[in-house]
């Protein structure tokens, strides 16, 4: 039985000015039925890459190579009608700026039942009904009036949720969130997080939730995926991968945040930047940045081993951290 | 002694053709040299319309801003007088401070003080650059060829080039990611202890606040509802404001646990509600909640304006 979402050694290139410009390697990454699994790493390390993977948004001319399957059907090979069938029903995303997912001059109403009428077969009077339904489990005041309101009506964090019952409009499996409450203060991400836990719980939705928030990672998720350079680096349960790390990045990443009260003792910033694609070392990708580098690191890229119960590790010295730990 | 001072600072917004705006609603706050004053609270709260007044760009509707004694007029940005120059600006975008189409090292130029004369300019820019941990080779190049962190570390170069005693830093790190947050956030803290500078950090990051700042304000709908020292904030938040924003800050731990929620929305600044403001959300609210209640001292460089954190009205 493998899991709902399996993705299994994918890699992506881009098109670019000097041939195809590698953006993942070697990724692989599950989501089990009704799991809460975290993508997180600095910008530009690829977790809306996979996203995109995953709901066949990839830019023309991308090249892919592994698989992706979903309830055991691989989704590279989709045709346009496949994809159709997947999105909606099966994965469906919400994404950091609400606004992309909702047209300025519709009413919510109008949006929202449009896409069941649509997706669903269903008439006006079901969908109206259906519509007010979703906006009660997403927890938006007054529902029915909301169905008269449009977007720029509601506040930034209200619109975030107003998307999130769009997503949920046709009842899928799966939920990539990618950074849904990044540009949210502090008060209201909290709601929109127990909103998804909630929903996870009630309705057996599975969520891949991106973020970059570590602090986040660990309220939410039960297992996670840190991604370096287009490479998940590390992967394992939440709370385990982040009060013990076994990779260094992992750990650079917890020393770069702030960590509470000790007013004048400096953060740890990890020095230099993320190699760009098409740039990065010889070896592990890291290891530009890395303070534990030896001369083994550059000679090959360390593969994902195990490094503990369900965990993994792309580092030459995981078991030292391990023994450390 | 203190170097910048906000008293009963009021701003209102008039947007054309709607109500008026009451972004500020009487804030009083004060940043002594080398010291790092943090300001909280969620958006739309009022943060950035008083940084703006703070920092001489906009005037107050009422109240007033001294620096270093002196009220702060806004003449406009340019023709700020010697001692105005003294406060100084960093926003979320440095290109609020930077121009795109000319070198950096000529942006810095303008801002290096005149009494600074000859070839000592030059090497005033390079000094700059190295504060900032940037080459000297960056002068020549555009703002546009460097990384979002670089980037804002050359907006901070340039609001150091006129030797500020104060920074009013809006937001500086909340469009970086961490990495870049921590190297951006320890070159602002470095500057106000090696300088004795005094800086008025806003975020809404409240892990971020509490890493660094000596002394933290909570605003909400436009009122500073408690101010304490970070550590004694943190550990005792007394207003039922500061617990709720606190207790939403998502943390690590072996196992998941989801933050507290608090109720409600941030209500319309145009439509704020009389009496205490955070009463239509607060757990605690009782009758008496229906007048604002006035803001008492509660300790050295600490403030609560809450019914529950009263002096006992005495019986007579
Ligand atoms: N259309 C594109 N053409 C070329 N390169 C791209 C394109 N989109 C993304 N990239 C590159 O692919 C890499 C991965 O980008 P991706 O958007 O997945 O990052 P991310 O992890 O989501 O970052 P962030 O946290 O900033 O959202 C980056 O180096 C990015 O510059
Ligand atoms: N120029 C303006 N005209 C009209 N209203 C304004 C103007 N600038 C700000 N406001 C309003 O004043 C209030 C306070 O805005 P301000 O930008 O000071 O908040 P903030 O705390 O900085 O928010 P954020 O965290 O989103 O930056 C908001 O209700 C905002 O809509
Ligand atoms: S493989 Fe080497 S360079 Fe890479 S993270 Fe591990 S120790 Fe650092
Ligand atoms: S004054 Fe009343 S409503 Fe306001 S914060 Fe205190 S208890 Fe809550
Ligand atoms: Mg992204
Ligand atoms: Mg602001």
């Amino acid at each position: 039985m493998g899991a709902l979402l399996d993705i299994d050694r994918l890699a992506v290139a881009l098109p670019g000015p000097r041939g195809p410009l590698p953006i993942l390697h070697d990724v692989s990454l599950t989501v089990g039925e009704g799991e809460l699994v975290g993508i997180a790493g600095e910008s530009g390390c690829g977790k809306s890459m996979t996203a995109q993977t995953v709901l066949g948004l990839l830019p023309p001319g991308a090249k892919t190579t592994g698989s992706a399957r979903f309830d055991g059907r691989e989704l590279l090979t989709l045709d346009r009608k496949g994809w159709q069938r997947v999105r909606g029903r099966g994965i469906a995303m919400v994404f950091q700026d609400p606004t992309a997912a909702l047209h300025p001059m519709l009413t919510v109403g109008t949006q929202l039942t449009e896409h069941m009428r649509i997706h669903l077969g269903m008439n006006r009077k079901a969908a109206q009904r259906r519509a007010v339904d979703l906006l009660d489990q997403v927890r938006l005041p007054d529902p029915e009036r909301a169905l008269r309101a449009y977007p720029h009506q509601f506040s930034g964090g209200m619109r975030q949720r107003v998307a999130i019952a769009g997503a949920l409009a046709a009842q899928p499996r799966l939920l990539i969130a990618d950074e849904p409450t990044t540009a949210l203060d502090v008060t209201v991400q909290a709601g929109i997080l127990a909103l998804l836990d909630r929903l996870r719980r009630d309705t057996g939705l599975a969520v891949a939730f991106i973020t970059h928030d570590l602090g986040v990672l660990s309220a939410l998720t039960a297992r996670s995926y840190v991604f370096y350079a287009g490479r998940v680096v590390e992967a394992g349960p939440t709370g385990a991968l982040l009060t013990g790390p076994r990779h260094p990045y992992t750990a650079a990443l917890l020393g770069a945040r702030p960590h509470g009260g000790q007013t004048g003792v400096a953060l740890t910033p990890i020095p230099g930047s993320p190699p760009a694609p098409g740039e990065l070392p010889p070896g592990c990708a890291f290891s530009t940045r890395c303070a534990h580098v030896r001369d083994e690191c550059r000679t090959a890229v360390p593969p994902l081993h195990p490094a503990g119960p369900d965990r993994t590790s792309a580092c030459v010295i995981r078991t030292e951290l391990e023994v450390a730990a | 002694m203190t170097l910048l001072e906000i008293e009963a600072v009021h701003v209102e917004h008039k947007p054309r053709g709607r109500a008026p705006v009451r972004a500020v609603a009487g804030v009083d706050l004060a940043v002594a040299p080398g010291q790092i004053v943090g300001l909280v609270g969620e958006s739309g709260c009022g943060k950035s319309s008083l940084a703006r007044v703070a920092a001489g760009l906009t005037a107050p509707s009422a109240g007033q801003v001294r620096y270093a004694g002196r009220p702060v007029t806004p003449l406009g940005w340019r023709r700020r007088n010697a001692d105005e120059v003294g406060l100084q600006m960093v926003f979320q975008n440095p290109y609020a401070s930077l121009n795109p189409r000319r070198a950096v090292g000529e942006q810095l130029l303008d801002g290096v003080p005149a009494e600074v004369a000859g070839p000592a300019r030059r090497a005033r820019v390079a000094e700059l650059l190295d504060r900032v941990g940037m080459p000297a080779t960056a002068a020549a190049r555009y703002p546009h060829q460097f990384s979002g962190g670089q980037r804002q570390r050359l907006a901070i170069a340039r609001a150091l080039a006129p030797q500020p005693r104060v920074i009013i830093a809006d937001e500086p790190v909340t469009a970086l990611d961490a990495s870049s947050q921590a190297q951006v956030v320890n070159l602002l803290v470095g500057l106000v202890r090696e300088l004795g500078m005094g800086m008025l950090f806003i975020s809404h990051d409240l892990a971020l606040v509490h890493e660094i700042a000596d002394v933290t304000a909570v605003m909400y709908l436009g009122k500073i509802v408690e101010a304490a020292p970070t550590r004694r904030l943190w550990e005792q938040p007394l207003h039922p404001y500061t617990r709720a924003l606190i207790d939403a800050v998502p943390r690590i731990s072996a196992e998941p646990v989801l933050p507290a929620t608090l109720a409600g929305e941030v209500p319309d600044p145009a439509n704020a509600p009389s009496g205490c403001r955070f009463a239509p959300r607060c757990p605690h609210a009782f009758d008496r909640c229906a007048e604002a209640p006035p803001t008492v001292a509660t300790g050295p460089s600490a403030a609560v304006a809450c019914w529950l954190h009263q002096p006992q009205p005495a019986h007579l």
